[in-house]
This record gives C-alpha cells, sequence and structure tokens, in this order.
C-alpha cells in the first residue's frame, strides 16, 4: 500500500495524543492548574493536528461532516465519532483540572476509555480489510493500542510504565513482522484463484492492461523501498524500544535523555508506520502481477 | 446506509466468457465513452498525451498466460469491472453512505455528492474496481449502465450496458442473475461460471465462462504438407556434414 505521508502522521501523531489523554484521564499525572494546560495542549496539538492530517488525502475534505453518519457500518465513521466524543468530554474534564482544581473523576474515565476506543477504531479501519492479509489480523489492534500507551506513557511521563511497555512494544512488533510475512500466503489468494484460470495451469501476467501505471497501481502496489525493509526494520526497532529503553532502565534519570529517548521514540514509530503501509500487499497487485 | 441489504429483487450483472473474448478492448473504450459523458462526474484523463499517460477506467482488459501441466501454453484475455458483489465490503466500509447496494436490481453505485474521496472503498476492494478520479476527487465505478438500462429514450437493443452492446465477439453477456431461468443463468450453469477470488468472501454476482478444454489431439491440415523431406542430409550435403563434423 501506498505509505502517505498524511496517513502516517495521523496515524502516528492522533494515537500518541490520544494514548495521553487516556493517562490524563485516568489521573496519570495528576496534574492542575499550568501543568495541566500543558500536557491537555500537548495531547491535543498531537490527536488534532493527526486528524486534520488526515483530511489532506481526502477528495472533498469540505464534505467530511458526513463521514459521521455510518457509524453502524463503518469503522472509519465510528473513529471520526469516537474521536469527537473523546475530545469534547476530555475538553468538559480539562476545564476542571486547568482552571478549578477540581478532578471529575468519572469523566476521566469515561473520557481515556473513550480515547483508547478511538485508537482501536483507527486499528480496525486497516484490521477490517481482508484485502489486505498483513492487516486482516488481530494483532493489527493490539499493537496499535500498544503504540499508544507506551508513546501516551512517555509524554504523561509515566516512566514506570512506559519501561515495561517498551519492551511488550518492541516483541508485539517483532512478531507482527516475523508472522505478518506470511499472512499473505496463508491467505490462499493467488494471481490463479484471482483469474479463476488456476484450473487451467500456472497464470503468469503477459500484458497489462495498458502501459502506464493508474490509480490502483500507485495506490495499492507499492514496491518501491520495499528492498531496505529489513534494514529499516532493524533500525526501527532500535529507534522505537531498545534504545528509549536503554535510556529509561539503565542510565541515572534526566529530564534531557528521557527528551531525546521520547523523541527517537517517536521517529522509531514514524518509520515502521511506514512499514505498515509500505509492505502491506493488497490482492489487486495479483491482477498485475505484482504485489 | 452503507449497510448491505439482506437480499436483493434482482440481481442484475455480467457474464464474461473467456473462451470468446479476443481481447480488443473495444469494451473499455466503449465504457469510458458512454461513462465519461452520461452519469456522474467524467472520467478524466492526466497526463493524456505526455510522457506519463493515466487515467479512470471503470473496466480494463488484462492478458493472462496459462501454462498446463502438459501441453502448450494458452493466452487468455480478462476483462475486469465491478462485480456488483452481494457482500460487497466496498459498500460497509463507506463511512459518508456515498457507496450503497441498490436493493431492487442489486447494482452497487456511489452516491457522488455524498463521497469525500477517502478511498477506503477502494481499498476494501479485492478486484481493483473502483478508481478515485484524480480531478473530481470522486470515487469512480462500475454503473452497470444504469443511464442506459432503463433508459426509454434509448432503442431497446440499446438497453445493456456499452460494454455489453459493443463486444464484437459476444463475450458479454447481461441479465439478472437471481432468476435461475434467465439466459445468463442458464449461461453460467451450462459453462461451469465461476467466480473469482472466492475465498475472498464477496459472493460476486458477475460471473466468468472459463475457457474450454483445448482439443486433446491437434488436428492440423496442412502440417503434414510441412514435414521435412529429408530428416538426414544424403550425397553431398550428407558428405559435408560428415567432414565438418571431424573437423
Amino acid at each position: 500500500m501506498h505509505p502517505a505521508p498524511s496517513i502516517i502522521i495521523f496515524t502516528v501523531f492522533s494515537g500518541l495524543g490520544f494514548g495521553l489523554l487516556t493517562y490524563l484521564g485516568f489521573g496519570k499525572p495528576d496534574v492542575s492548574g499550568f501543568t495541566a494546560f500543558v500536557f491537555f495542549l500537548i495531547a491535543y496539538a498531537m490527536a488534532v493536528g493527526g486528524l486534520i492530517a488526515s483530511t489532506f488525502h481526502l477528495g472533498h475534505p469540505e464534505r467530511a461532516l458526513k463521514a459521521f453518519t455510518q457509524w453502524r457500518s463503518s469503522w472509519l465513521s465510528r473513529e471520526g465519532v469516537l474521536s469527537v466524543l473523546a475530545l469534547v468530554i476530555m475538553g468538559l474534564y480539562a476545564i476542571g483540572v486547568v482552571f478549578f482544581d477540581t478532578r471529575i473523576a468519572w469523566l476521566g474515565i469515561l473520557g481515556g476509555t473513550l480515547s483508547l476506543a478511538t485508537v482501536v477504531a483507527t486499528s480496525m479501519i486497516y484490521g477490517q480489510l481482508k484485502t489486505v492479509p498483513r492487516w486482516n489480523h488481530w494483532s493489527t489492534p493490539i499493537l496499535f493500542v500498544l503504540y499508544s500507551l507506551t508513546g501516551g506513557a512517555f509524554f504523561a511521563g509515566q516512566v514506570w510504565l512506559a519501561k515495561p511497555l517498551l519492551l511488550l512494544l518492541g516483541i508485539a512488533q517483532l512478531l507482527a513482522w516475523i508472522f505478518g510475512d506470511s499472512l499473505f500466503r496463508e491467505s490462499g489468494s493467488t494471481i490463479e484463484t484471482a483469474t479463476g484460470l488456476g484450473r487451467i495451469g500456472k497464470v503468469r501476467l503477459f500484458e497489462g492492461p495498458h502501459t502506464g501505471g493508474n490509480y490502483l497501481t500507485r495506490e495499492m502496489i507499492h514496491i518501491v523501498g520495499r528492498k531496505h525493509a529489513q534494514k529499516l526494520r532493524v533500525i526501527a526497532i532500535f529507534a522505537l524500544t531498545i534504545i528509549p529503553w536503554i535510556v529509561l532502565a539503565l542510565l541515572p534519570f534526566s529530564h534531557i535523555l528521557a527528551g531525546i529517548a521520547a523523541i527517537l521514540h517517536v521517529i522509531g514509530a514514524l518509520m515502521a508506520r511506514w512499514l505498515f503501509f509500505a509492505q502491506a500487499e493488497h490482492t489487486v497487485g495479483l491482477y498485475y502481477g505484482a504485489r | 446506509m452503507t449497510t448491505l441489504p439482506q437480499s436483493t429483487e434482482r440481481k442484475l450483472g455480467l457474464v464474461i466468457d473467456l473462451d470468446t473474448c479476443v481481447g480488443c478492448h473495444a469494451c473499455v473504450v466503449s465504457c469510458k465513452g458512454w461513462n465519461t459523458e452520461n452519469y456522474g462526474a467524467p472520467l478524466s484523463d492526466q497526463d493524456a498525451y505526455g510522457g506519463n499517460p493515466s487515467g479512470t477506467f471503470l473496466n480494463r482488459v488484462h492478458s493472462y498466460e496459462i501454462q498446463p501441466e502438459q501441453g502448450l501454453a494458452q493466452t487468455i484475455h480478462f476483462p475486469k469491472s465491478c462485480l456488483h458483489c452481494e457482500d460487497a465490503p466496498c459498500v460497509t466500509v463507506c463511512p459518508t453512505g456515498a457507496s450503497y447496494k441498490r436493493v431492487e436490481d442489486g447494482i452497487v453505485l456511489v452516491n457522488e455528492s455524498d463521497c469525500i474521496g477517502c478511498g477506503l472503498c477502494a481499498w476494501a476492494c479485492p478486484y481493483g474496481a473502483r478508481e478515485l478520479d484524480q480531478k473530481e476527487g470522486v470515487m469512480k465505478k462500475c454503473t452497470l449502465c444504469v443511464d442506459r438500462i432503463y433508459n426509454n429514450n434509448l432503442p431497446e437493443e440499446d438497453r445493456v450496458p456499452a460494454c455489453v452492446r459493443t463486444c464484437p465477439a459476444g463475450a458479454r453477456h447481461f441479465g439478472d442473475l437471481g432468476d435461475p431461468d434467465s439466459d445468463v443463468s442458464r449461461l453460467v450453469a451450462e459453462r461451469d461460471g465461476m467466480d473469482l477470488m472466492p475465498e475472498q468472501g464477496t459472493k460476486p454476482v458477475n460471473k466468468y465462462l472459463p475457457p474450454r478444454p483445448k482439443d486433446e489431439e491437434a488436428i492440423d491440415v496442412l502440417a503434414p504438407f510441412l514435414e521435412p523431406v529429408a530428416e538426414e542430409p544424403k550425397g553431398f550435403l550428407g558428405w559435408l556434414d560428415k567432414t565438418l563434423e571431424k573437423l
């Protein structure tokens, strides 16, 4: 799949923002006044910034409001509805915490839960697609939630939680990569089933429908950059989990080092998300003799 | 609403005969011609006369080579457009309700004034039947020429999809696949019509008729006349051959 920058920025930063909002909703850290304001500002900047980035790839962003109507059937619509609910409720909760030094616990827990539910809905936009076997797996929502909670723990300053989560995320991501590599094969879709011609013999594309590219080949058959995938995986996993974990768990704590670790973690997350898209293969590629 | 109907009154669709298709791409051209000037936004082209032409098409013809375990390879021309699936995954993923499947005839359509151009339906389609028009920013797909098949202003013989009307080989058939007695349903039953990627669970309405098996032994009336006259060279050529071998 084409790794569009708008989608990578959207999923990574809205995930981080809603992860941070989850912690704030549950009162971790239990802050108030100006400190709380800064925490909420960072969370909203990432969550809302991510959501705005997601509208950049739309053909008609001015009609985006219509996307709130189909929550009964569409995960994309559910994500929109949940994100607005989470942002509104966390906003009300933030007003209490920032300006009145009152923490309405049930409101925070509700907002925090909705924030995490938004991340699940985001992951299911991809997880629901049978056409992309690498994504169509229960590990997709788990990974997205782990990304969100780990990054959120970083930004919420919950170092005690960030340390085990970093290890968990690293292991989960490695397993998802290793087992994800064979999911397309296991899905059973081949050029033979795609054309129905497997009953005669072995099928190969003899001639494409046209000499140039088209929307489908550009959007869903992204081969460029895959050759460095293994190297990128190694770099991503070091930036995402190993180096930040060493900084937090083994080195003496300092805010500057923790800040660098957080930035590295976000860079690692961006790289891993790029791979999430670039390495995902769509069944339509079978018709074009490529994946 | 982007929930799918439980059932549709009719299942209008196409039956495509892979045995007959000659790969002329006339259906591609007539489809683009009709649909660029009728229902919905035109089908735009980008850089049409430049070095990297590209455009929106609702129907494309691929060509495949099939190598059987024994015998010679075959070339099969393979037209592909929307299959108007009963369990259309493109419909249920739509966040705005722009994509829908009609209860009366099962045609899958896009309401272009509701489409935000997010592209998720194209991702959800295993067959590559949907293309986002790069100029209009809305999703385009085969409408089964909904503006022809019910159009009383057209002569009766033209009230079929443009691709069916134009096919010079008669490889495309249009009808109600929900009616077991319809011509198309009987064709599917006789010729062992098949679904594309059945493992995706989309239950396509459109069916493909597989190529008929080749004759076991090729009967060729001319080949005997073209048999080599002398397998082994004799006389002067034979001597030359032997001498050259020895060198």
